[in-house]
């Protein structure tokens, strides 16, 4: 389905730098940013504010996919995780170099910047985040 | 709020029906149920139907319309809605139909449920079907509908031990269950090895222990319960109806392994009707994939979180088990027509309590339970049902 450019170039901020937000009430931090903090709700109109996340936390869960979407039919097999962000959030992303079969659940990931799908051979380029494992050695945050 | 009855269902063949069109099956549908409940077309007050996405399936919009148009009652010019909510659109479509006869806005209700998937070729069912997913923060990642529940089978077996082979045997016994069902997409007998050793889709999960992508319509007549006697002895009456919603994208939720929204319209439904999940004889709930059934057992009360798997293992879900789930083949066997879907599980809930279930009669049922889901869970409708 071809969308048009601004459906995409509306989310390179978060897509590219991990920005999401933080409700100035409750002090709880969101990914994607929401308008509106699920907690505090009407108390939160107005001060929900942007905040960049550090991209490093932990493999929660996680799949290798066989069968892709149309724009994904390249990449296959490639797995892809829900990854709990130190800061808190739980983001779905994809997990790369490293062999999906090694992947373990817990297991210490970080944001990197990569090429994501584009749309058919003349559409848009798509960019935006990919999580790969990193040695506890070489990570400092903390440990789930 | 005025009791509710069902008196008429109507059901066509699931499968992959080339010679059959979006709307030549809503209608075989609807007047099968007109037939069924004995009533005329100038009854009717109004129509609903569940239908998910005909905008890319058939490219057709104005479902509703076009329902009432192609099943010959755009002459009675009575208001026709379409209900959407992903795979849990046919669920949705009956409990506003029931809303509005228990409200005393109309009598007689016609709901009907349908997609038409196979007019669309190669992996654009999988394209569409992930349109139910977080478009922006999931599906653009690359994550499809099976990698969804692929991942909640994951953690379920991380967190609970739950196996491959418990799951494989949902598909196992709801294959055997389509085999006792006319109107089954598949009519196939397969063992746990033919589940493991299935084509990987998204691992854990094979090609096995995916629904299919099917074409199919149902369609019910609800009626107010004090009316319901002028058209037939054959009653069911709607004692809970329950309907939840959560965060669109699984990573939106605390706990993966559990669908809150089960839970919460669950609680709803049983509330309604004053009976306990043990109450209930026979359920038809929302296999779309293997892991989907244990999730729904253990949210809907049946066991304890954690030993869904099990329970499937030890046979507690069969025919002849203590609490039959899916006697009709659920979404596994007797096919995924998404719209169709949560009103064929209605119509074969009323055909187990009115004892008309043939071969896979559940012995006994006096109350059943329906199960919808739509997404990864993002939405849930229950009903509950007995017969007077």
């Amino acid at each position: 389905m071809g969308l048009a450019v601004p459906r995409f170039w509306r989310e390179i901020p978060y897509r590219y730098n991990l920005i999401g937000s933080r409700c100035k009430v409750c002090n709880r931090i969101f990914f994607p940013p929401r308008e509106v903090c699920p907690y505090c709700r009407r108390k939160s109109l107005g001060k929900m504010e942007e905040m960049k996340l550090k991209g490093k936390g932990r493999l929660i869960t996680y799949t290798i996919i066989y069968t892709p979407p149309s724009n994904f039919e390249n990449q296959v097999p490639y797995a892809v995780g829900i990854v709990e962000l130190d800061e808190g959030p739980r983001i779905t992303s994809q997990i790369v170099d490293c062999d999906p079969e090694k992947l373990k659940i817990g297991m210490r990931v970080e944001a990197v910047f990569r090429k994501i799908q584009e749309d058919g051979d003349t559409g848009a380029i798509y960019y935006g985040y990919k999580f790969r494992p990193v040695g506890e050695d070489e990570d400092k945050g903390e440990t789930g | 709020m005025r009791d509710v009855a069902i008196i008429g269902v109507g059901i066509t063949k699931f499968g992959e029906l080339w010679d059959k069109s979006f709307r030549n099956l809503i209608s075989e549908a609807g007047t099968k149920a007109i037939l069924d409940a004995g009533i005329e077309g100038k009854d009717i007050d109004a129509l609903y139907v569940g239908s998910m996405s005909p905008g890319r399936f058939v490219g057709q919009e104005h479902i509703g319309a076009l329902v009432a148009d192609c099943s010959g009652l755009d002459t009675l010019h009575i208001p026709a809605t379409r209900i959407e909510g992903a795979c849990a659109s046919g669920g949705m479509a009956l409990r506003q139909a029931y809303i509005s006869v228990a409200s005393g806005i109309n009598d007689i209700v016609v709901v009907g449920g349908v997609e038409k998937m196979t007019d669309v070729v190669g992996g654009e069912a999988t394209n569409i079907l992930a349109m139910a997913a977080d478009q922006e923060w999931e599906a653009f990642f690359g994550v499809t509908f099976p990698g969804l529940y692929a991942m909640i089978a994951r953690r379920h077996m991380y967190e609970y031990g739950t196996t491959r082979e418990q799951m494989a045997e949902v598909a196992v016994k709801n294959h055997e269950n389509g085999l006792l069902n006319p109107n089954a997409h598949f009519h196939r007998k397969i063992t746990v090895e033919d589940v493991l050793n299935s084509p990987k889709v998204a691992d854990p999960l094979t090609l096995l222990d995916c629904s299919p992508i099917s074409d199919g319509a149902a369609a019910l007549i609800l009626a107010p319960l004090d009316e319901a006697r002028k058209y037939t002895d054959k009653i069911v009456k709607i004692i809970g109806s329950g309907q939840a919603s959560d965060s669109l994208a699984l990573h939106g939720r605390e706990d993966i392994c559990t669908l809150r929204a089960t839970v919460e319209a669950s609680k709803q439904a049983y509330k309604q009707a004053g009976i306990e999940p043990k109450d209930v004889d026979v359920a038809e709930v929302h296999d779309c994939f293997t892991i989907a059934e244990i999730l729904a057992i253990e949210d809907l009360g049946f066991v304890k979180k954690g030993e869904g798997g099990k329970a499937v293992e030890e046979g507690m879900t069969r025919l002849d088990g203590e609490i039959p789930v899916n006697p009709s083949g659920g979404l596994k066997a007797k096919g995924h027509p998404v719209g169709a879907t949560g009103i064929a599980q209605a119509a074969e809930i009323v055909l187990q309590l009115r004892g008309e279930a043939g071969k896979r009669q559940v012995k006994d049922a006096e109350i059943g339970l329906t199960h919808n889901i739509g997404g990864s869970g993002a939405s849930c409708v229950v009903h509950i049902m007995e017969v007077i």
